[in-house]
């Protein structure tokens, strides 16, 4: 096992022998139609149950959030138009501003409105916070890579809940147990993509090994960037962000903040080897500093 | 145009979404900012109802700057030939052709015909009761001597001419007024006009999609026309990559046209025979007429099949083969008249196969008090629906205009097995036939229409053994005797059995061409024979894209013969070469004295492209070899129909039946031949020229959503759905919510001289007011998906919409209508009669309102109905 593998590949650092490689999600979001066909296609394969009938007003979304009872959510961004240039330059002050994040970008060239669809999921990160932090050995890592939750051993805990930067894993209110996306674990075992993306009319929600993916999104950017589409970015692919890159990454056409997600994920228990390091030095600091008061005294 | 494919056809969007990874420039024109929008490179909003105007303006502008492919306009187009010289047209009558009758407000076509043609002997009110264009289906309609000679100026240049007619005709649709009608500025219109012609011609084509935001109109058979106009006009028919693509409304709509569930067709679109058709003969005297070209002159062969296939032995040429068992119709049948027919208690009886009028259909108040007027109503759905409860559940209950105790209609509800619980086809909008199998076995006593069918056929058939009556006879000589699995009847035989017999082999034929008029072949429907050439189910080949050419000529099978464009004759050019290697699909082989290509040539194999057809030819020999429309009368794609449309041989800007504007173009209003129904029950709210039309000072507009499924009887009953849309809505633009305080979430109600209705209130940027007139016209918009049963319920979208027709096709005017709109929900019970009695007074509504459709000639006669 070389470094790199270790540092990329989660299956290989886990101590998988012989795997298959790290599949993942590729959504590009600029050919999602927001048909939410991936919400219904994981509800319908993994059993999950309804979220309760509720009109959000967050334009065609009434999901929300991602949660216990939904594994795939897709956002809808309504982008006003401006077409009138803005006010002569106001000279910045360096003050706090109260613009909503991301409303600067891009929408200085917007001629036209904008409704932004994206479906997003759990991410599936190299470095797992909700796996870390899982006491029970509930969440594990599978032999493709991606992140999973056994039902049968949660016990409720709900420390993985505080342990995902993006918010992603929650718990059912009925029995208490941590729920959220497998990757179809099931489906991929008997060699089958997962479900939502199967249903992606558009193949907004691409699935494959993750390597492949990456190459196929930079393409995908450059086009869209050729074509004149100079906001199009990636998003959670890649492996120095703060969980190491995500299984389940996206193509975005403004900033993270903008669709809801965080710009700059970082996984929790990232620091906590370093965190205990410095909590030991400073237990041993004080254990000397207790060590030389007495010893100061005895001096005496 | 006119379509939310992105929402309402998500599968077949992905195709868009192909070409626009490869370069295809998408173009959006609709009311509302939708998710097809959100793709699109440019949305181009207008008001409702204004198309033609729209797609007008593109005519002028193809033919005023002559962007039009010449060589295939001149060649495969009627654009030549010269028109009567009685003809007039709404240039010469503000608004109305030559022909037109106030009384009956229909028209008399004879001035429309061809100069050198006979007879047309088509229109007429007698055409419109029946929508007789819409029964000429895909053999067009009729024209005598349409294989003679036509006099034509290939020059273009005859001031009679249809180019020149075309051009003076559409000479007033600038730019400027697509901008006062439609509210789209001259510079965007103009943007489309530019990418519309830069990728057509040689090189290139462009593709125009449509779906029910073009048909749901009183003039929708006209938008139609004039898409086909601009496509013909630039060379985008029988083209790869090109075409007019209909997006029917939902799966297998387009089955149910070609097998139809229409009063006035046969299968493959064979006219229903009228009381004028004594005999065969007769009949088949008026469908193909006399001395025309092209294959509808076999209909002979097409109707005996079917005559064949419905009597077996009973049929046979001494008793022309039982035509006298078919129907007769003698008037307007359609659902729309029968709906009012059930009111005036002359209806007893109603069958609804998966179909639910309380909440689908057009004046669901009005579909619901007439059921309560019936003796009995069978329901066949997967849920009870608010068709099977509106008896103990409506809003007529509310308002105690139908009281439970009282209500004298009883109603049997059958469960329906649903698509994955039986086997059979489903036929979509590119034609083609998918063969599904069963997956699951239904449940309890759900069972298939199939099922229903043969046996309500079989014990009909048991209580009238014996009986003597001769009306009685074409039920008895039936051939009913499809084969079981089971007591389930075998979709597979059905299929094969509309595919075609040839009953001297007893094998399966191999396509139309084997069917003859001597009683030697049966065939249930003659444009889908050939799904079972050689014993084979072609419609369930599933042979993956990778493994066969550019057309996947085996996946499916599409009729006619499999063919995946229509008229691809058109691909090719005069020589039969294709008119570039870009854009090649079917040509000429010299070597090998046959048409080929990537298609299945929709042509006669061996016919030459230079051929031309002797004096006395008629049918498909008098086709010469550059006649690719080959279904048509006289072999040409129809830029000026000469006949066969009741409302005017070409499509003209009329206001909708409800409009908060003037016609801005002509003294004629509306469209002046469209079906109107004045009574009581079915008021309008008042357009101008007449008054009191501020009371409805908006534009409302209906349509869909992704997460549900029509009138919601597949949606509303499951969570993961309803969960998704969850209630109802309108959305409105930030303007109107300001002018009528309407806030975000709150409750409001929309209002039209039917009912009124609430909801609650999206305010959108995705809604823009327009300008027209100088001032500001809003638009609001409501999904129709909700009622009263089911997981997640609301009030009935479609109760807000009067019933008012296109005259060909009767489908009603539900993409448009006026209304008001105001915050808070509505009045309850029978306070809200009161309150929309209260706003007809005030906009002085009475059943005569919207029924004087002639605003040219005869403003004072009101075409109303007896009332009840």
């Amino acid at each position: 096992m070389t470094d790199e593998a270790a540092r990329t590949d989660p299956a290989t650092a886990t101590g998988y022998g012989e795997h298959p490689p790290r599949v993942g999600f590729f959504t590009d979001t600029s050919v999602c139609i927001g048909c939410k066909a991936c919400e219904v296609a994981c509800k319908e394969w993994n059993g999950v149950p309804d979220d309760g009938f509720d009109l959000l007003g967050m334009s065609f979304d009434n999901t929300g959030m991602l949660g216990a009872n939904s594994w795939r959510h897709v956002t809808f961004v309504e982008q006003p138009a401006r077409p009138e240039p803005r006010r002569a330059e106001a000279v910045d002050l360096g003050l706090p501003s109260f613009d909503l994040p991301g409303a600067g970008t891009g929408e200085e060239g917007r001629t036209d409105f904008r409704w932004l669809m994206s479906s997003d999921v759990c991410k599936h990160c190299t470095h797992a916070g909700c796996l870390d932090v899982c006491p029970t050995g509930a969440l594990f890592r599978t032999e493709y890579g991606s992140v999973v939750v056994q039902p049968d051993i949660c016990n409720g805990c709900g420390y993985c809940v505080s342990g995902c930067p993006y918010g992603v894993i929650d718990r059912r209110e009925d029995d208490g147990r941590a729920w959220k996306c497998t990757l179809c674990y099931d489906r991929l075992r008997d060699g089958l993509e997962p479900a939502c993306a199967k249903a992606c009319p558009t193949d907004s929600i691409q699935f494959g090994p993750l390597d492949e993916l990456r190459e196929r999104a930079a393409r995908r950017v450059d086009a869209l960037h050729e074509a004149g589409v100079s906001e199009a970015r990636l998003y959670g692919e890649s492996p120095d962000d703060g969980v190491g890159g995500d299984g389940a990454f996206f193509l975005l056409l403004d900033e993270p903040e903008v669709y809801g997600l965080p710009p700059d994920p970082v996984v929790p228990t990232r620091d906590a080897p370093s965190m205990w390091k410095h909590a030991g030095l400073a237990a041993s600091a004080l254990a000397a500093a207790a060590v030389s008061v007495f010893l100061g005294r005895g001096s005496r | 145009m006119g379509s939310n494919m992105a929402e309402a056809h998500p599968v077949g969007f992905q195709w868009v979404m192909e070409a626009k990874a490869r370069g295809a420039e998408v173009i959006h024109i609709d009311p509302r900012f939708t998710r097809t929008s959100a793709m699109a490179d440019l949305h181009v909003p207008l008001r409702a109802g204004t198309d033609i105007a729209f797609l007008g303006g593109v005519i002028n502008h193809i033919l005023q700057n002559d962007l039009d492919f010449r060589e295939y306009v001149r060649a495969y187009t009627n654009a030549p030939y010269l028109v009567d010289e009685r003809f007039q047209d709404t240039e010469d009558l503000d608004g109305l052709f030559s022909g037109y009758d106030p009384e009956t407000a229909s028209y008399d076509n004879t001035t429309w015909r061809y100069e050198s043609q006979t007879d047309t002997g088509e229109g007429g009110s007698r055409a419109k009761e029946q929508s007789r264009p819409d029964q000429l289906g895909s053999g067009g309609p009729g024209l005598e001597g349409g294989a003679r000679k036509i006099a034509a100026d290939p020059e273009l240049k005859h001031p009679r001419c249809v180019f020149q007619i075309l051009k003076r005709h559409f000479a007033r649709y600038t730019p400027e007024a697509v901008e006062e009608i439609c509210g789209v500025p001259a510079e965007t219109f103009l943007r489309v006009c530019r990418a519309w012609t830069a990728n057509s011609g040689r090189e290139r084509t462009a593709a125009l999609v449509y779906s029910v935001g073009w048909t749901q109109h009183t003039l929708g058979a006209q938008y139609i026309r004039a898409g086909s106009i601009i496509q013909l006009l630039l060379g985008n028919i029988g083209r790869p990559g090109g075409g007019v693509f209909a997006l029917r409304g939902h799966a297998s709509i387009q089955g149910s046209t070609d097998i139809p569930t229409l009063f006035n067709l046969l299968p493959g679109y064979l006219p229903m025979p009228d009381t004028a058709h004594e005999d065969l003969p007769s009949y088949l005297h008026k469908v193909r007429g006399d001395r025309q070209k092209g294959f509808w002159r076999n209909a002979d062969a097409y109707l005996v099949s079917l005559l064949k296939e419905y009597w077996g032995e009973a049929a046979a040429p001494e008793n022309d083969f039982r035509f006298d068992y078919l129907p007769r119709i003698n008037g307007d049948h359609g659902t729309y008249r029968t709906v009012l027919d059930m009111l005036d208690g002359k209806v007893f009886g109603y069958f609804l196969l998966g179909q639910n009028p309380a909440v689908g259909s057009a004046h669901g108040r009005l579909q619901r008090l007439a059921m309560s007027n019936l003796d009995w109503l069978v329901v066949r759905d997967l849920a009870m629906i608010e068709s099977a409860e509106f008896w103990k559940d409506s809003p007529e209950i509310e308002t105690g205009e139908i009281v439970p105790e009282r209500c004298r209609t009883e109603v049997f509800f059958f469960p329906a097995a649903s698509h994955v619980e039986k086997a059979g086809t489903f036929t979509q909008t590119q034609r083609m036939l998918q063969w599904r199998d069963k997956a699951v076995e239904p449940r309890g006593d759900q069972r298939s229409e199939l099922w229903f069918i043969y046996h309500l056929g079989r014990l009909l058939r048991e209580k009238l053994s014996g009986s003597a009556d001769e009306r009685d006879r074409p039920l008895l000589d039936l051939a009913w005797d499809y084969e079981l699995e089971g007591d389930e009847p075998s979709a597979e035989d059905v299929l094969r059995r509309i595919n075609g017999i040839d009953l001297r082999t007893g094998r399966e034929v191999g396509g139309y061409l084997d069917l003859r008029a001597d009683g030697t072949t049966a065939c249930g429907c003659w444009i889908y024979s050939g799904v079972f050439a050689d014993g084979v189910n072609q419609a369930a080949r599933r042979k993956p894209h990778d493994e066969q050419g550019p057309y996947e000529n085996e996946w499916g099978w599409t009729w006619p013969l499999n063919r995946r464009v229509l008229y691809n004759r058109a691909s090719a050019d005069l020589d039969g070469k294709p008119w570039s290697e870009r854009k090649a699909l079917v040509w000429w082989d010299a070597e090998r004295g046959e048409w080929t290509g990537h298609d299945v040539p929709d042509f006669e194999k061996n016919k030459p492209p230079h051929y031309r057809p002797g004096d006395d030819d008629v049918g498909p020999a008098a086709l010469s070899g550059d006649d690719p429309f080959i279904m048509q009368a006289d072999g040409k794609g129809w830029l000026f129909a000469p006949n066969g449309i009741v409302d005017g041989p070409l499509p003209t800007h009329y206001e909708p039946h409800e409009s908060p504007v003037r016609n801005q173009l002509y003294a004629q209003q509306g469209n002046p031949a469209r079906n109107v129904y004045g009574r009581a029950e079915n008021p309008s709210n008042p357009s101008p020229p007449e008054r009191g039309g501020e009371v409805f000072p908006y534009v409302f507009t209906t349509a869909r959503l992704t997460e549900h499924h029509t009138a919601g009887g597949m949606s509303r009953q499951l969570p993961y759905l309803s969960e998704l849309q969850p209630e109802l809505f309108m959305e409105v633009s930030p303007r109107l919510a300001a002018e009528r305080g309407l806030t975000h979430l709150g409750w409001a109600h929309v209002i039209t001289s039917r009912t009124a209705v609430d909801a609650r209130v999206f305010v959108t940027d995705r809604m823009r007011p327009l300008r027209i007139e100088g001032r500001e016209v809003h638009q609001v918009w409501m999904p129709y998906h909700w009622g009263h049963t089911g997981l997640v319920d609301g009030d009935v979208v479609n109760d807000l919409i009067g019933v008012v027709l296109d005259p060909n096709v009767f489908i009603q005017e539900s993409k448009v209508a006026t209304c008001d709109v105001r915050p808070g929900r509505r009045p309850r019970g029978p306070a809200l009669l009161d309150y929309v009695a209260g706003y007809r007074k005030r906009a002085g509504v009475t059943p005569e309102t919207g029924t004087r459709i002639d605003t040219v000639t005869r403003h004072d006669i009101a075409h109303r109905e007896e009332d009840r």
